[in-house]
Protein backbone atom coordinates (compact mmCIF):
# COMPACT_ATOMS: atom_id res chain seq x y z
CA UNK A 1 0.00 0.00 0.00
CA UNK A 2 3.16 2.40 1.00
CA UNK A 3 4.30 1.82 -3.11
CA UNK A 4 0.57 2.20 -4.52
CA UNK A 5 0.52 5.39 -2.61
CA UNK A 6 2.78 7.08 -3.29
CA UNK A 7 3.16 6.04 -7.42
CA UNK A 8 2.09 8.17 -10.06
CA UNK A 9 -1.35 7.62 -12.12
CA UNK A 10 0.76 6.15 -15.26
CA UNK A 11 2.40 3.66 -13.14
CA UNK A 12 -0.80 2.19 -11.62
CA UNK A 13 -2.15 1.89 -15.28
CA UNK A 14 -0.04 0.33 -16.45
CA UNK A 15 0.21 -2.27 -13.76
CA UNK A 16 -3.64 -2.55 -14.18
CA UNK A 17 -3.03 -2.89 -17.88
CA UNK A 18 -0.43 -5.58 -17.65
CA UNK A 19 -2.78 -7.75 -15.31
CA UNK A 20 -4.82 -10.90 -17.33
CA UNK A 21 -7.59 -11.95 -17.08
CA UNK A 22 -7.94 -8.01 -16.42
CA UNK A 23 -10.17 -8.05 -13.62
CA UNK A 24 -13.62 -7.02 -12.93
CA UNK A 25 -14.52 -4.76 -10.19
CA UNK A 26 -17.35 -3.22 -8.39
CA UNK A 27 -16.54 -0.48 -6.01
CA UNK A 28 -18.21 0.14 -2.24
CA UNK A 29 -16.90 3.14 -1.50
CA UNK A 30 -15.98 6.40 -3.18
CA UNK A 31 -13.90 7.35 -4.76
CA UNK A 32 -14.00 9.99 -1.93
CA UNK A 33 -11.81 13.32 -1.16
CA UNK A 34 -12.08 14.43 2.13
CA UNK A 35 -8.94 15.22 4.89
CA UNK A 36 -7.02 13.64 7.11
CA UNK A 37 -5.73 15.79 10.65
CA UNK A 38 -2.26 15.49 10.51
CA UNK A 39 -0.32 15.51 13.77
CA UNK A 40 2.88 16.16 15.32
CA UNK A 41 4.51 15.50 18.24
CA UNK A 42 5.28 18.28 21.01
CA UNK A 43 9.17 19.19 20.61
CA UNK A 44 9.21 15.88 18.71
CA UNK A 45 8.78 13.18 21.17
CA UNK A 46 6.49 14.27 23.22
CA UNK A 47 2.45 14.77 23.25
CA UNK A 48 0.52 14.69 20.45
CA UNK A 49 -0.76 17.99 18.87
CA UNK A 50 -2.98 18.72 15.68
CA UNK A 51 -0.76 20.50 13.14
CA UNK A 52 -3.10 20.59 10.55
CA UNK A 53 -5.49 18.47 7.66
CA UNK A 54 -4.29 17.79 4.31
CA UNK A 55 -6.66 16.35 1.48
CA UNK A 56 -6.60 12.48 1.11
CA UNK A 57 -8.93 10.26 -0.94
CA UNK A 58 -9.96 6.86 -0.21
CA UNK A 59 -11.74 3.91 -2.19
CA UNK A 60 -12.68 0.33 -1.69
CA UNK A 61 -13.37 -2.01 -3.94
CA UNK A 62 -14.30 -5.81 -3.90
CA UNK A 63 -12.57 -7.73 -7.20
CA UNK A 64 -15.24 -10.47 -8.83
CA UNK A 65 -13.54 -13.50 -6.66
CA UNK A 66 -14.83 -11.29 -3.05
CA UNK A 67 -11.40 -9.87 -2.52
CA UNK A 68 -11.68 -6.07 -0.93
CA UNK A 69 -9.37 -3.81 -1.43
CA UNK A 70 -8.80 -0.26 0.33
CA UNK A 71 -7.02 2.49 -0.95
CA UNK A 72 -6.05 5.87 0.88
CA UNK A 73 -4.12 8.07 -0.51
CA UNK A 74 -3.04 11.92 -0.71
CA UNK A 75 -4.33 14.30 -2.23
CA UNK A 76 -7.49 14.34 -4.62
CA UNK A 77 -6.77 12.03 -7.22
CA UNK A 78 -9.79 9.74 -7.55
CA UNK A 79 -8.36 7.68 -10.26
CA UNK A 80 -5.17 6.88 -8.87
CA UNK A 81 -7.07 5.56 -5.40
CA UNK A 82 -9.58 3.62 -7.57
CA UNK A 83 -6.58 1.93 -9.26
CA UNK A 84 -4.86 1.73 -5.87
CA UNK A 85 -7.43 -0.32 -4.37
CA UNK A 86 -8.08 -2.34 -7.32
CA UNK A 87 -4.60 -3.20 -7.03
CA UNK A 88 -4.34 -3.39 -3.48
CA UNK A 89 -6.86 -6.02 -3.56
CA UNK A 90 -5.65 -7.86 -6.56
CA UNK A 91 -2.00 -8.30 -4.59
CA UNK A 92 -4.03 -10.03 -1.70
CA UNK A 93 -2.87 -13.82 -1.63
CA UNK A 94 -0.75 -14.92 -4.42
CA UNK A 95 0.57 -11.78 -6.19
CA UNK A 96 0.38 -11.98 -10.07
CA UNK A 97 3.70 -12.10 -11.47
CA UNK A 98 3.13 -8.91 -13.61
CA UNK A 99 2.08 -6.76 -10.56
CA UNK A 100 4.90 -8.03 -8.31
CA UNK A 101 6.96 -6.97 -11.29
CA UNK A 102 5.12 -3.44 -11.57
CA UNK A 103 5.20 -3.01 -8.10
CA UNK A 104 8.95 -3.71 -7.62
CA UNK A 105 9.61 -1.28 -10.55
CA UNK A 106 7.38 1.16 -8.47
CA UNK A 107 9.51 0.51 -4.99
CA UNK A 108 12.53 1.00 -7.34
CA UNK A 109 11.62 4.10 -9.04
CA UNK A 110 10.73 5.57 -5.46
CA UNK A 111 13.82 4.70 -4.17
CA UNK A 112 15.97 6.19 -6.22
CA UNK A 113 13.92 9.67 -5.97
CA UNK A 114 14.65 9.06 -2.57
CA UNK A 115 18.20 8.37 -3.13
CA UNK A 116 18.56 11.44 -5.44
CA UNK A 117 17.20 14.07 -3.28
CA UNK A 118 19.21 12.92 -0.27
CA UNK A 119 22.55 13.13 -2.26
CA UNK A 120 21.33 16.31 -3.90
CA UNK A 121 21.19 17.62 0.19
CA UNK A 122 24.61 15.83 0.93
CA UNK A 123 26.22 17.40 -1.53
CA UNK A 124 25.21 20.66 0.79
CA UNK A 125 26.97 18.85 4.05
CA UNK A 126 29.67 21.05 5.67
CA UNK A 127 32.80 20.48 6.16
CA UNK A 128 34.95 22.06 8.52
CA UNK A 129 37.92 22.35 8.68
CA UNK A 130 40.08 24.18 10.92
CA UNK A 131 42.07 27.37 9.91
CA UNK A 132 45.54 28.02 11.98
CA UNK A 133 45.49 31.37 14.01
CA UNK A 134 49.28 32.83 13.30
CA UNK A 135 50.87 34.95 16.01
CA UNK B 1 -25.16 45.47 12.75
CA UNK B 2 -25.22 44.79 9.11
CA UNK B 3 -28.65 44.90 7.33
CA UNK B 4 -29.72 43.67 4.37
CA UNK B 5 -29.71 46.17 1.21
CA UNK B 6 -31.11 45.65 -1.47
CA UNK B 7 -29.42 47.38 -4.93
CA UNK B 8 -25.87 46.76 -6.06
CA UNK B 9 -26.27 43.72 -7.66
CA UNK B 10 -25.48 44.69 -10.74
CA UNK B 11 -22.77 46.77 -9.85
CA UNK B 12 -21.36 43.70 -7.53
CA UNK B 13 -21.64 41.74 -11.19
CA UNK B 14 -19.08 44.49 -12.79
CA UNK B 15 -17.09 44.22 -10.15
CA UNK B 16 -16.37 40.54 -10.22
CA UNK B 17 -15.92 40.79 -14.19
CA UNK B 18 -13.49 43.79 -13.43
CA UNK B 19 -11.53 41.71 -10.59
CA UNK B 20 -11.29 39.01 -13.17
CA UNK B 21 -9.86 41.17 -16.04
CA UNK B 22 -7.41 42.73 -13.39
CA UNK B 23 -6.55 39.12 -12.18
CA UNK B 24 -5.93 38.27 -15.61
CA UNK B 25 -3.70 41.00 -16.60
CA UNK B 26 -2.34 42.21 -20.29
CA UNK B 27 -4.21 39.86 -22.61
CA UNK B 28 -1.52 39.64 -24.77
CA UNK B 29 0.86 37.82 -21.96
CA UNK B 30 0.77 34.47 -21.15
CA UNK B 31 -1.90 32.89 -17.88
CA UNK B 32 0.01 31.97 -15.00
CA UNK B 33 -0.39 27.64 -14.87
CA UNK B 34 -0.81 26.52 -11.83
CA UNK B 35 2.49 24.28 -12.20
CA UNK B 36 3.91 27.10 -12.39
CA UNK B 37 2.76 28.30 -8.97
CA UNK B 38 3.33 25.15 -7.41
CA UNK B 39 6.70 24.74 -8.90
CA UNK B 40 8.27 28.07 -9.24
CA UNK B 41 6.42 30.27 -6.39
CA UNK B 42 6.76 27.08 -4.19
CA UNK B 43 7.37 29.06 -0.80
CA UNK B 44 4.01 31.20 -1.57
CA UNK B 45 2.67 27.79 -1.95
CA UNK B 46 4.00 26.23 1.36
CA UNK B 47 2.73 29.48 3.16
CA UNK B 48 -0.49 29.45 2.31
CA UNK B 49 -0.94 25.48 3.01
CA UNK B 50 0.53 26.58 6.44
CA UNK B 51 -1.97 29.62 7.25
CA UNK B 52 -4.88 27.64 5.51
CA UNK B 53 -3.79 24.73 7.82
CA UNK B 54 -4.43 22.36 4.67
CA UNK B 55 -2.12 20.48 2.74
CA UNK B 56 -2.38 20.67 -1.04
CA UNK B 57 -0.43 22.05 -3.39
CA UNK B 58 -2.34 22.31 -6.30
CA UNK B 59 -5.24 23.55 -4.37
CA UNK B 60 -3.25 26.14 -2.67
CA UNK B 61 -1.46 27.17 -6.17
CA UNK B 62 -5.13 27.50 -7.64
CA UNK B 63 -6.17 29.68 -4.51
CA UNK B 64 -2.89 32.04 -5.08
CA UNK B 65 -3.93 32.54 -9.07
CA UNK B 66 -7.81 33.45 -7.90
CA UNK B 67 -6.07 35.94 -5.24
CA UNK B 68 -3.86 37.45 -7.32
CA UNK B 69 -1.33 36.70 -4.99
CA UNK B 70 -2.71 37.95 -2.14
CA UNK B 71 -1.49 35.07 -0.04
CA UNK B 72 -3.75 35.83 3.10
CA UNK B 73 -6.76 36.51 0.55
CA UNK B 74 -5.48 32.92 -1.03
CA UNK B 75 -5.24 31.19 2.85
CA UNK B 76 -9.28 32.56 3.22
CA UNK B 77 -10.05 30.57 0.17
CA UNK B 78 -8.40 27.44 1.03
CA UNK B 79 -9.91 27.98 4.88
CA UNK B 80 -13.63 28.25 3.36
CA UNK B 81 -12.91 24.72 1.30
CA UNK B 82 -11.68 23.20 3.73
CA UNK B 83 -15.17 23.49 5.53
CA UNK B 84 -16.65 21.48 2.42
CA UNK B 85 -14.57 18.34 3.13
CA UNK B 86 -15.40 15.47 5.46
CA UNK B 87 -12.81 14.35 8.00
CA UNK B 88 -11.08 10.81 7.90
CA UNK B 89 -9.58 10.53 11.09
CA UNK B 90 -6.40 11.84 12.44
CA UNK B 91 -2.98 10.69 11.49
CA UNK B 92 -0.79 8.78 13.82
CA UNK B 93 2.04 11.76 14.99
CA UNK B 94 4.86 12.46 12.35
CA UNK B 95 8.11 10.56 13.51
CA UNK B 96 10.30 13.66 12.57
CA UNK B 97 13.32 12.23 13.45
CA UNK B 98 13.23 9.60 10.80
CA UNK B 99 12.24 12.68 8.23
CA UNK B 100 14.26 12.67 4.64
CA UNK B 101 16.42 15.42 5.31
CA UNK B 102 17.08 18.13 2.54
CA UNK B 103 18.24 20.42 4.91
CA UNK B 104 19.49 20.25 8.81
CA UNK B 105 21.05 22.97 10.57
CA UNK B 106 21.98 23.23 14.01
CA UNK B 107 23.49 26.59 15.79
CA UNK B 108 24.85 24.75 19.04
CA UNK B 109 27.00 21.90 17.63
CA UNK B 110 29.06 22.22 15.22
CA UNK B 111 29.74 18.12 14.48
CA UNK B 112 26.70 16.34 15.21
CA UNK B 113 25.67 13.10 14.17
CA UNK B 114 24.63 13.33 10.41
CA UNK B 115 26.34 16.47 9.97
CA UNK B 116 25.23 19.84 9.24
CA UNK B 117 23.61 20.16 5.64
CA UNK B 118 22.38 23.61 4.32
CA UNK B 119 19.83 22.52 1.80
CA UNK B 120 18.29 25.23 -0.70
CA UNK B 121 18.23 28.36 1.51
CA UNK B 122 18.69 31.83 1.27
CA UNK B 123 20.78 32.27 4.55
CA UNK B 124 24.17 32.45 2.30
CA UNK B 125 22.76 34.44 -0.64
CA UNK B 126 23.90 38.03 -1.12
CA UNK B 127 20.72 39.30 -1.27
CA UNK B 128 21.48 41.26 -4.73
CA UNK B 129 18.92 41.39 -7.43
CA UNK B 130 19.97 38.69 -9.87
CA UNK B 131 19.50 40.09 -13.01
CA UNK B 132 20.38 36.87 -14.98
CA UNK B 133 16.99 36.00 -13.91
CA UNK B 134 14.88 38.81 -15.83
CA UNK B 135 15.42 37.24 -18.58
CA UNK B 136 13.82 33.80 -17.74
CA UNK B 137 16.90 31.93 -15.52
CA UNK B 138 17.04 28.04 -16.99
CA UNK B 139 19.75 26.42 -14.20
CA UNK B 140 21.66 23.77 -14.35
CA UNK B 141 21.22 20.84 -11.84
CA UNK B 142 22.52 20.89 -8.10
CA UNK B 143 25.32 18.74 -8.05
CA UNK B 144 24.62 15.42 -6.43
CA UNK B 145 27.29 13.70 -3.90
CA UNK B 146 28.14 10.27 -4.05
CA UNK B 147 26.43 9.51 -1.17
CA UNK B 148 23.02 10.19 0.13
CA UNK B 149 22.97 11.63 3.60
CA UNK B 150 23.12 9.12 7.07
CA UNK B 151 20.08 7.86 7.72
CA UNK B 152 20.35 8.47 11.50
CA UNK B 153 19.55 12.30 11.99
CA UNK B 154 19.06 12.34 15.73
CA UNK B 155 17.42 15.94 16.96
CA UNK B 156 19.78 18.29 18.70
CA UNK B 157 17.82 18.18 22.12
CA UNK B 158 18.17 14.26 22.39
CA UNK B 159 22.20 14.67 22.42
CA UNK B 160 21.27 17.26 25.51
CA UNK B 161 18.78 14.90 26.73
CA UNK B 162 20.86 12.35 27.44
CA UNK B 163 22.98 14.28 29.59
CA UNK B 164 20.24 15.34 31.57
CA UNK B 165 20.81 18.75 30.63
CA UNK B 166 17.20 19.51 28.84
CA UNK B 167 13.97 19.25 30.30
CA UNK B 168 12.07 16.50 28.94
CA UNK B 169 9.07 16.37 27.18
CA UNK B 170 5.65 14.91 29.14
CA UNK B 171 5.25 11.84 27.94
CA UNK B 172 2.49 10.96 25.62
CA UNK B 173 -0.29 10.04 27.89
CA UNK B 174 -2.36 8.79 24.90
CA UNK B 175 -4.93 12.25 25.81
CA UNK B 176 -6.61 13.43 22.51
CA UNK B 177 -5.38 16.64 21.91
CA UNK B 178 -7.35 20.11 21.73
CA UNK B 179 -8.85 20.48 18.53
CA UNK B 180 -9.33 24.40 18.03
CA UNK B 181 -11.10 23.76 14.94
CA UNK B 182 -14.02 22.02 17.20
CA UNK B 183 -12.89 22.67 20.67
CA UNK B 184 -14.18 26.43 22.00
CA UNK B 185 -11.33 28.64 23.55
CA UNK B 186 -10.37 28.04 27.02
CA UNK B 187 -7.40 29.88 28.75
CA UNK B 188 -5.09 29.01 29.80
CA UNK B 189 -4.66 26.97 27.05
CA UNK B 190 -3.29 23.67 26.39
CA UNK B 191 -0.02 23.34 24.76
CA UNK B 192 -1.60 21.46 21.85
CA UNK B 193 -3.92 24.02 21.55
CA UNK B 194 -1.19 26.58 21.37
CA UNK B 195 0.79 24.69 19.09
CA UNK B 196 -2.08 24.38 16.42
CA UNK B 197 -2.87 28.10 16.75
CA UNK B 198 0.70 28.72 15.87
CA UNK B 199 0.92 26.45 13.01
CA UNK B 200 -1.58 28.04 11.42
CA UNK B 201 -0.60 31.82 12.71
CA UNK B 202 -0.36 34.54 10.67
CA UNK B 203 3.13 34.49 9.64
CA UNK B 204 4.09 38.04 10.06
CA UNK B 205 2.50 37.97 13.70
CA UNK B 206 4.01 35.02 14.76
CA UNK B 207 7.60 36.14 13.93
CA UNK B 208 6.60 39.44 15.73
CA UNK B 209 5.72 37.93 18.69
CA UNK B 210 9.01 35.56 18.64
CA UNK B 211 11.23 38.55 17.68
CA UNK B 212 9.70 41.04 20.92
CA UNK B 213 11.12 38.06 22.95
CA UNK B 214 14.51 38.35 22.27
CA UNK B 215 13.83 42.38 22.21
CA UNK B 216 13.25 42.08 26.37
CA UNK B 217 9.88 41.30 26.26
CA UNK B 218 9.53 37.57 26.97
CA UNK B 219 13.36 37.30 28.26
CA UNK B 220 14.34 34.01 26.22
CA UNK B 221 17.82 33.73 25.37
CA UNK B 222 17.53 31.29 22.76
CA UNK B 223 19.75 29.42 20.28
CA UNK B 224 18.77 27.73 17.48
CA UNK B 225 19.49 23.94 18.68
CA UNK B 226 18.31 22.49 15.32
CA UNK B 227 16.00 23.64 11.92
CA UNK B 228 14.98 20.29 9.81
CA UNK B 229 13.93 20.30 6.70
CA UNK B 230 12.33 17.58 4.81
CA UNK B 231 9.79 15.07 3.85
CA UNK B 232 7.88 12.64 6.31
CA UNK B 233 5.43 9.79 6.23
CA UNK B 234 1.90 10.48 7.31
CA UNK B 235 0.15 7.49 8.38
CA UNK B 236 -3.58 6.60 9.21
CA UNK B 237 -5.25 4.04 11.29
CA UNK B 238 -8.67 3.40 8.78
CA UNK B 239 -11.41 2.18 11.49
CA UNK B 240 -12.34 -0.16 8.90
CA UNK B 241 -8.38 -1.89 8.53
CA UNK B 242 -7.12 -1.27 12.27
CA UNK B 243 -3.67 -1.04 11.08
CA UNK B 244 -1.59 2.16 9.94
CA UNK B 245 -0.93 2.44 6.27
CA UNK B 246 1.48 5.29 4.53
CA UNK B 247 -0.77 7.97 2.92
CA UNK B 248 2.36 9.44 1.29
CA UNK B 249 4.66 12.08 2.20
CA UNK B 250 4.42 15.65 3.62
CA UNK B 251 7.39 18.52 3.10
CA UNK B 252 7.21 20.08 6.75
CA UNK B 253 9.65 22.65 8.41
CA UNK B 254 10.88 22.03 12.22
CA UNK B 255 12.68 23.83 14.82
CA UNK B 256 13.50 23.42 18.08
CA UNK B 257 15.17 26.82 20.10
CA UNK B 258 17.48 25.70 23.48
CA UNK B 259 16.57 28.23 25.93
CA UNK B 260 17.97 28.70 29.39
CA UNK B 261 15.99 27.61 32.51
CA UNK B 262 16.93 28.79 35.69
CA UNK B 263 15.45 25.72 37.37
CA UNK B 264 12.39 25.81 40.45
CA UNK B 265 12.98 24.24 43.76
CA UNK B 266 11.47 20.72 42.18
CA UNK B 267 13.72 21.44 39.27
CA UNK B 268 17.59 21.80 38.42
CA UNK B 269 18.48 24.03 36.39
CA UNK B 270 18.31 22.63 32.92
CA UNK B 271 17.78 23.91 29.26
CA UNK B 272 14.08 23.69 28.54
CA UNK B 273 12.92 23.96 24.05
CA UNK B 274 10.60 25.70 22.25
CA UNK B 275 9.11 24.06 19.26
CA UNK B 276 8.07 24.85 16.04
CA UNK B 277 6.45 22.49 12.99
CA UNK B 278 5.25 24.05 10.09
CA UNK B 279 3.68 22.35 6.86
CA UNK B 280 6.00 23.24 4.19
CA UNK B 281 9.58 25.02 4.14
CA UNK B 282 8.79 27.98 6.65
CA UNK B 283 12.02 28.40 8.61
CA UNK B 284 11.09 32.11 9.63
CA UNK B 285 7.90 30.97 10.54
CA UNK B 286 9.20 27.54 12.57
CA UNK B 287 11.12 29.73 14.32
CA UNK B 288 8.88 32.29 15.25
CA UNK B 289 6.45 29.56 16.87
CA UNK B 290 9.40 28.15 18.49
CA UNK B 291 9.97 31.34 20.24
CA UNK B 292 6.28 32.04 21.04
CA UNK B 293 5.41 28.55 22.00
CA UNK B 294 8.31 28.55 24.90
CA UNK B 295 7.45 32.14 25.77
CA UNK B 296 3.49 30.44 26.31
CA UNK B 297 5.28 27.75 28.76
CA UNK B 298 6.38 30.74 31.23
CA UNK B 299 3.38 29.88 33.65
CA UNK B 300 4.26 26.66 33.78
CA UNK B 301 7.61 27.10 34.67
CA UNK B 302 7.13 29.07 37.37
CA UNK B 303 8.30 32.14 35.42
CA UNK B 304 6.63 35.55 35.61
CA UNK B 305 4.22 36.28 32.68
CA UNK B 306 4.11 39.58 32.15
CA UNK B 307 4.79 40.49 28.38
CA UNK B 308 2.26 40.18 25.28
CA UNK B 309 4.04 36.65 23.83
CA UNK B 310 3.45 35.22 27.10
CA UNK B 311 -0.06 35.89 27.30
CA UNK B 312 -1.99 32.73 26.26
CA UNK B 313 -5.06 34.97 25.28
CA UNK B 314 -2.89 37.34 23.72
CA UNK B 315 -1.58 35.30 21.00
CA UNK B 316 -3.80 32.62 20.66
CA UNK B 317 -6.80 35.22 20.09
CA UNK B 318 -4.81 38.05 17.58
CA UNK B 319 -2.43 34.92 15.49
CA UNK B 320 -5.05 34.03 12.84
CA UNK B 321 -5.00 36.19 9.87
CA UNK B 322 -8.37 34.72 8.52
CA UNK B 323 -10.04 35.74 11.76
CA UNK B 324 -8.54 39.43 12.12
CA UNK B 325 -8.79 39.78 8.35
CA UNK B 326 -12.49 39.82 8.55
CA UNK B 327 -13.10 41.28 11.57
CA UNK B 328 -11.01 44.31 10.96
CA UNK B 329 -12.30 44.31 7.05
CA UNK B 330 -16.07 43.47 7.65
CA UNK B 331 -15.81 47.81 8.79
CA UNK B 332 -16.18 47.74 5.01
CA UNK B 333 -19.60 46.58 4.86
CA UNK B 334 -22.32 48.77 5.13
CA UNK B 335 -23.22 50.04 8.76
CA UNK B 336 -25.72 53.01 7.72
CA UNK B 337 -28.25 51.73 10.48
CA UNK B 338 -25.39 51.66 13.24
CA UNK B 339 -23.73 54.90 11.74
CA UNK B 340 -27.78 56.09 11.68
CA UNK B 341 -27.81 55.64 15.26
CA UNK B 342 -24.32 57.29 15.96
CA UNK B 343 -24.83 60.66 13.97
CA UNK B 344 -28.30 61.11 16.19
CA UNK B 345 -26.75 60.30 19.65
CA UNK B 346 -23.62 62.89 18.71
CA UNK B 347 -26.28 65.45 17.48
CA UNK B 348 -28.53 64.93 20.67
CA UNK B 349 -25.33 65.04 23.40
CA UNK B 350 -24.32 68.64 21.19
CA UNK B 351 -27.30 69.76 21.51
CA UNK B 352 -27.50 68.75 25.14
CA UNK B 353 -23.89 70.65 25.49
CA UNK B 354 -25.12 73.70 23.43
CA UNK B 355 -27.90 73.97 26.15
CA UNK B 356 -25.55 73.80 28.86
CA UNK B 357 -23.20 76.52 27.11
CA UNK B 358 -26.41 79.24 26.87
CA UNK B 359 -27.24 78.20 30.46
CA UNK B 360 -23.91 79.36 31.48
CA UNK B 361 -23.61 82.34 29.56
CA UNK B 362 -27.09 83.10 31.02
CA UNK B 363 -25.98 83.33 34.60
CA UNK B 364 -23.03 84.75 33.81
CA UNK B 365 -24.55 87.84 32.10
CA UNK B 366 -26.96 88.21 35.16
Amino acid sequence: MAVLARAPEAALEAALAALSPAPAWQVLRGPETGMVMVRGRMGGSGRAFNLGEMTVTRCAVRLGDGRIGHAYIAGRDGRRAELAAVLEATAQGAVPPSLAQALASMRAAQEAERDDRSRRAAATRVEFYGMVRMG
Amino acid sequence: MYVAVKGGEKAIENSHAFLAEVRRGPADVPALALEQIEGQLGLAVDRVMAEASLYDRRLAALAIRQAQGDLVEAAFLLRAYRTTLPRFGASLPLDTAVMAVERRVSATYKDLPGGQVLGPTYDYTHRLLDFSLEAGGETAAAPRAEAPLDAAMPHVSSLLAGEGLMRPEAPDDGREPVDITRDPPRFPADRSARLQALARGDEGFVLAMGYSTQRGYGGAHPFAGEIRYGAVTVELVPEELGFPIELGEIMVTECEMVNQFKGSRTEKPQFTRGYGLVFGHGERKAMGMALVDRALMAAELGEEAVHPAQDHEFVLSHCDNVESSGFVQHLKLPHYVDFQSELELIRRLRAEAEERLAETRREAAE
